[in-house]
């Protein structure tokens, strides 16, 4: 569902498609995030959603509390301490939920990899990851990509249809 | 006052309570003496400590032997001293927290990190890792765990492949 639906409406104002689809399209065009950072990787999210990356642009507007949150961005060090933190408050969102772990720490420990006793070596031992943005802490850019990725992902889902 | 008039003001109030560590300008006290010596230095108007700047702790990696540096620092008089407070086998240093009210938070990561017991501090508990945390992890000695609450800690990774 992309330009071409666009062109579709143009002409004759109705068109067929999947309820999928259309489902699939709202959701991945307002992914709500959640509004939390751990470490130096939040910077960059803030830098992220202000005016001159501008999340807003791609439906992502920052929730102050899981509840409304559609998306998670691990920001920064999962101390051993935030683990149980960042799981309670994964599991206080609504689904569909997702999780983007940004930054090398939230992938893997980062620089705490080999020495971090308190460090969790990655966010995905407590919470199942969607997208995994690199960089120590990535540019807004590489957060957007790794956003359209999530929405990438999402467009593929049959929301209709049992899970397996 | 520089460093040898401040040993000589001291000496002349309590003689023999501390010794010095001279090519490093440092005072050493015992945790016996150590309550007596800090309320001089912030009362008495020679001295004038009135800010504490920092206090640091160390591990003299003999599995006994811990310390406390304490840097001060007279903002009326400018001028500063460095005190350290080694410990043996678990010895509480006495607080310094109704003098300094900074060294609330000093004192207890003192005791978060490296385990140093403080004697009379209102609340000396673990100021950064769980109260659940077994260990001091800046110890020399320290064995950091397999497993803390269910996830994996150890550099290994074997179990990610």
């Amino acid at each position: 569902m992309d330009t071409t639906l666009v062109e579709r409406f143009d002409q004759d104002n109705i068109v067929v498609e999947k309820l999928d689809t259309l489902i699939n399209w709202s959701r991945a065009n307002s992914l709500w995030y959640f509004q939390f950072g751990l470490a130096c990787c939040a910077i960059e999210m803030m830098a992220a959603a202000a005016p001159r990356h501008d999340l807003d642009r791609f439906g992502a507007i920052p929730r102050a509390t899981p509840r409304q949150s559609d998306v998670m961005i691990v920001a920064g060090t999962v101390t051993l301490k935030m683990a149980e933190r960042v799981k309670r408050l994964f599991e206080q969102m609504a689904d569909p939920k997702y999780v983007i772990s940004m930054g090398s720490c939230s992938n893997s420990g980062g620089p705490y990899w080999q020495y971090g006793y308190n460090v969790l070596k990655g966010v995905d031992l407590v919470v199942p990851v969607d997208v995994y943005v690199p960089g120590c802490p990535p540019r807004p850019e590489a957060l957007l990509q790794g956003l359209l990725e999530l929405q990438k992902k999402i467009k593929t889902e049959t929301p209709l249809r049992k899970q397996v | 006052m520089n460093f040898a008039d401040i040993v000589k003001f001291i000496e002349t109030k309590t003689a023999g309570k501390f010794s010095i560590i001279e090519e490093r300008e440092v005072i050493l006290v015992s945790p016996a003496n150590w309550a007596e010596i800090s309320t001089l230095l912030k009362n008495e108007s020679e001295l004038d400590f009135d800010y504490l700047m920092c206090i640091s702790s160390y591990d003299k990696g003999d599995n006994k032997t811990y310390g406390v540096a304490y840097n001060f620092f007279s903002l009326k008089k400018q001028h500063y001293l460095e005190v350290r407070v080694d410990t043996e086998d678990g010895t509480a240093i006495p607080s310094v927290t109704s003098l300094w009210q900074t060294a609330n938070w000093h004192e207890r990561e003192a005791y978060d990190m490296m385990g140093i017991q403080f004697e009379g501090h209102p609340n000396l508990k673990r100021i950064l890792l769980s109260d659940d945390w077994e260990g001091y992890p800046l110890r020399k000695n320290f064995k950091e765990p397999d497993y803390y609450h269910g996830m994996p800690v150890p550099k290994d990774k074997s179990y990610w492949e």
